[in-house]
């Protein structure tokens, strides 16, 4: 252990440990900007000096290791005047329209300021002499150089968590800025629109592309009929941009609200969760008879998941060569959309032209998704807004709801049911635990023999998770899988993803099914929740999924009645003609770069 | 005051059998050439002066088997060029000294970053390299050493930015500690020198550390290869002893009218007619990595300094705040300054934040641009006003 002292006080920490940790230990809180939890070390804000005895200069907490015997102040006058000027700098080259900006409040710049940066401005306001421009090309988010105080959160992020690297650091000095490859607009580089970076943006310079107004105006549109659907992670996080702590779930609160708000039929994506588990799980099962029994060279395994967007439009560009390896299967968003203007709007006999289909996500690649060409199924564009569990937290704020004391309700019918299979796809390991819950049962007629139902082996925080469930006892017709090892893996967190992804193509890994997430944790840690995001609020948030899971009557897919309904009454059978018009789609190549 | 005459010397440039100095070199241990070198009393000649002998020992005592020699030929101070002249009048003491430097620490490696804009040197570098290499293999000394070429961006003269930019990444200061003695270049143990350093180390070993100890002062020993330019009659380079003051200097360099010496570059100091015959050239006074730059009346110290903030605002890497803001508001400040538009006394706010950036700043760029700032407006207060 390194002995140290820190405003007069001994602490004991690990070697390793940085004087900001340390600091932590004694809970003397040292104000940070670029530093951020899931991210490497950066040093380059130095909002968090402090000073060192003996020391020529001052020094970056969050960069520099405890040493033996070293002793630290952080407040004396050197420290406070050195971060009053850092924090005024930043200032000066950041373009301060707070009250009109989104991140108006929730601004970790503008709390500096309030503590450093009050009175008069010592400096020169920098922003005319720059040529900021903002960038709106991406359906997802945009970027606003003006608002940009180069932190490089959003850089390492794209790199380290995403290993993709679509907005790098270019030029230098005065020139330095945030920028994508050939400085081409958002929406022609390697981005996958998953909104890592937008969630870990301590400014407004990434931003969510807010549809906040267009649903207010499809709201009180009187012609229309506005149906709503909630993604399973957004149940337990929304609460968090209320007032509420991580891992807290306001499931019946926020139905109630959707209410409240004016939303005509409020629904649930956990429904076409369990719809994709039908559609997906027989997929699988068809993939293996075609690969094992008919020897068909066309057909591919593994298979991988196709729920996350991020992930799409990742394999789309750097992986091309496993497209067919996709389910084509769209995600529960699409699925629901494609039946919000067929199916539902047969039910409540209103014309497809009248409904306006939203979605409350936990994620920014879905707004992107939503805009694909492929999404038009209905006739219509099948998904018209997408909003963020945030934008759904602002919405809830502008109409004065008073959230904490709202009675709880349910989801409306139909497409308002759902099992614990179809929530755990907000945490990663949650689509194959469902599909397995489903598929195992399809072959052999008996329940995973897991106990309770919980596949342990394919839950947690491990970036790349790998299982193997021997089937035995099969049914007649899956008498092929007798005996058979289903070899299965998980990734969430496109740096994972792609390391699983190098070793399949380089055959250093053979699976069955893979499930990819391109967010860590899976949805719940998407880009569209609310911020702040870290390793224990994920946590938090997982724990609270696989609990609803428990807390739900039905946990299996092909238990849910309203499933077996509509299969009945509208698709037939999975995988079927409709079906396949509906909710399964196709992808495409894109450039690498 | 301890001063000494000003005095030319003949130790960087002067002839000699690379391979007698490197045969000798060999046969000495690792701990005996730092030693010498140590004894020598010899600092890094590239401006920052850290004792040679102790980087060599802190490399040296590293376990890593894969260790490097680096040579920083990254010269991009303004007003410097003496490294230029050392790699094109004698690049054999160079390679010679990086063997002596791998002989020291371990290294099998050598690396010489060579400043992009001196790419038409290479192909005759390349040339004595060859040779140099064939005359270390006769010797049966295992030690290789090759160039990568800097694109232009001064900050990759900075020890950890040029080791990012040998590794192909952008050319960004890392954060200190792990120093490169620890973790350098591909992040293994470094020891990372200046070409003169080089070359006067192995000058050292083949005199002795005696010599080189009996010149110059106490906390400046030896001699030092100088940059001479702006207006003095004789610009060129000199290999002079340390321990000088300003006014011997510009006795010998100024044109008789001499008001200012500005003295390591942009980075450096300004030294006005009033302090030059107190002011020691060496690491008691102002020290430099070998610029010399003469200013006569002629000259108003607004452009000086201007020129030296404009220069900072487009090489500072932009990684950090308070060298990328701060650069930018040091230049826009005495703008407005001059033009009437800030009164005067923001000069005062201005020296405040030249602090901050001293103290605050994440690399020794950001550091230093204070100091050229801050003594120009101290002693040159009325030109950067009126």
């Amino acid at each position: 252990m390194i002995n140290l002292f820190i405003n007069d006080q001994k602490v004991s920490v690990e070697p390793g440990t940085t004087v900001l940790a340390a600091a932590k230990k004694l809970n003397i809180t040292i104000p940070t900007l670029c530093n951020h939890p899931d991210l490497c070390v950066a040093g380059n804000c130095r909002v968090c000096v402090v000073e060192q005895e003996g020391a020529r200069t001052l020094i970056a907490s969050c960069a520099t290791p405890a040493t033996e015997g070293m002793r630290i102040h952080t407040n004396t006058l050197k420290v406070r005047n050195a971060r009053k000027h850092v924090v005024e700098l930043l200032l000066s080259e950041h373009r301060s329209d707070c009250t009109k900006c989104y991140k108006n409040q929730k601004c970790e710049l503008q709390a500096l300021a309030n503590e450093f940066a009050f009175g008069d401005t010592i400096f020169i306001d920098l922003v005319p002499y720059h040529n900021y421009s903002i960038d709106r090309s991406s359906p997802s988010f945009m970027k606003d150089d003006s608002k940009c105080i180069r932190c490089q959160r959003c850089v390492r992020t794209c790199s380290q968590l995403q290993h993709i690297s679509a907005i790098a650091v270019a030029n230098k000095g005065l020139h330095q800025k945030i920028s994508s490859f050939h400085d081409k607009p958002m929406s022609h580089v390697v981005c996958t629109n998953c909104g890592q970076c937008v969630n870990r943006c301590p400014t407004g310079a990434l931003v969510e592309k807010t549809a906040i107004d267009q649903v207010w105006d499809a709201i009180y549109d009187s012609d229309k009929h506005v149906v709503v659907q909630t993604a399973p992670a957004v149940r337990v996080a929304l609460g968090e941009d209320l007032g509420y702590d991580p891992g807290e779930r306001v499931t019946g609160k926020m139905v109630t609200a959707l209410r409240q708000l004016g939303f005509d039929s409020v629904l649930d994506t956990d429904f076409t969760a369990d719809l994709t588990i039908m559609e997906e799980g027989t997929e699988l099962l068809t993939r293996l008879k075609k690969v094992l029994v008919d020897k068909d060279p066309k057909t591919k395994v593994p298979m991988f998941t196709s729920c996350s967007p991020g992930w799409i439009k990742f394999i789309e560009h750097k992986y091309p060569e496993f497209l067919p390896n996709l389910s084509t299967c769209k995600s529960p968003q699409q699925m629901f959309g494609a039946l919000a203007k067929t199916f539902y709007a047969q039910r409540i006999k209103v014309d497809p032209s009248k409904i306006v289909s939203i979605s409350i996500m936990p994620c920014t690649a879905k707004k992107y998704e939503a805009d694909r060409p492929e999404m038009r199924a209905s006739g219509y564009k099948d998904i018209d807004y997408v909003l963020t569990t945030r934008e759904l937290a602002v919405m809830i704020k502008q109409a004065g709801i008073d959230f904490r004391n709202l009675e709880p309700s349910h989801y409306d019918s139909v497409m308002g049911e759902s099992t614990g299979a179809g929530v755990i796809f907000g945490a990663t390991g949650g689509v194959m635990e469902a599909a397995l819950r489903t598929a195992y049962e399809i072959v052999t007629g008996r329940e995973v023999p897991f106990k309770n139902l919980n596949i342990t082996p394919v839950r947690g925080m491990e970036g790349v998770k790998e299982a193997t469930i021997k089937i035995e006892g099969c049914l007649e017709d899956w008498k092929f899988l007798e005996g058979a090892e289903l070899k299965v893996a998980i990734a969430h967190g496109l740096t994972n993803a792609n390391k699983l992804m190098r070793a399949v193509s380089k055959g250093q890994a053979s699976y069955h099914f893979v499930e990819i997430m391109a967010c860590p944790g899976g949805c719940i840690g998407g880009g569209g929740q609310p911020i702040p995001t870290s390793m224990e609020i994920r946590k938090n948030r997982i724990d609270a999924i696989y609990s609803e899971d428990e807390h739900m009557t039905l946990r299996k897919s092909h238990e849910n009645p309203e499933i077996i309904a509509i299969y009945k009454e509208f698709l037939g059978k999975p995988n079927s003609h409709v079906a396949h018009e509906l909710l399964h789609t196709h992808y495409t190549e894109r450039e690498h770069y | 005051m301890i001063n000494k005459e000003l005095t030319k010397v003949d130790l960087i440039f002067e002839k000699v059998s690379a391979e007698e100095v490197l045969r000798k070199a060999f046969e000495m241990t690792s701990e005996e050439i730092i030693q010498q070198v140590l004894e020598s009393g010899l600092k890094g000649r590239g401006g920052a002066g850290f004792p040679t002998g102790l980087k060599w020992k802190y490399t040296a005592a590293e376990k890593d088997p894969e260790k490097y020699v680096v040579c920083n030929a990254d010269e991009g101070e303004p007003g410097t060029f003496k490294d230029r002249e050392i790699l094109d009048m004698v690049s054999y003491k160079v390679y010679g000294g990086m063997a002596i430097a791998a002989n020291a620490i371990g290294a099998k490696e050598g690396i010489v970053y060579l400043r992009g804009e001196y790419r038409f040197l290479l192909p005759k570098l390349l040339t004595e390299l060859e040779t140099f290499h064939k005359m270390i293999k006769e010797i049966g000394y295992d030690f290789r050493i090759r160039y990568c070429l800097g694109s232009g961006a001064y900050i990759c003269g900075e020890e950890s930015a040029l080791f990012e930019s040998i590794q192909g990444l952008r050319g960004e200061p890392r954060n200190k500690p792990p120093y490169p003695t620890s973790s350098g270049v591909f992040h293994k143990p470094t020891s990372i020198n200046n070409v003169e350093t080089l070359v006067t180390a192995m000058m050292i070993i083949q005199h002795g550390p005696e010599l080189y100890a009996s010149l110059g002062t106490k906390d400046s020993r030896g001699s030092k290869v100088f940059s001479v330019s702006g207006d003095t009659p004789t610009p060129g380079i000199f290999e002079l002893e340390l321990g000088m003051t300003v006014q011997q200097f510009v006795n010998e360099f100024g044109d008789g009218d001499t008001k200012a010496v500005q003295v390591g570059g942009a980075s450096g100091f300004c030294v006005p007619r009033k302090k030059f015959a107190e002011t020691i050239i060496g690491f008691e006074g102002v020290p430099t990595g070998g610029s010399m730059k003469l200013f006569n009346s002629s000259r108003s110290m607004y452009n000086v300094l201007h020129n030296y903030l404009e220069f900072f605002e487009e090489e500072s890497c932009g990684q950090c705040t308070p060298c990328r803001v701060g650069c930018q508001q040091l230049l826009k400040g005495v703008e407005k300054v001059k033009k009437g538009e800030m009164k005067s006394t923001y000069l005062n706010e201005l020296m405040k934040l030249a602090d901050t950036m001293k103290i605050a700043s994440k690399c020794g760029l950001g550091q230093s641009v204070g100091n050229a700032f801050k003594s120009i407006v101290e002693n040159f207060r009325e030109e950067i006003i009126y």
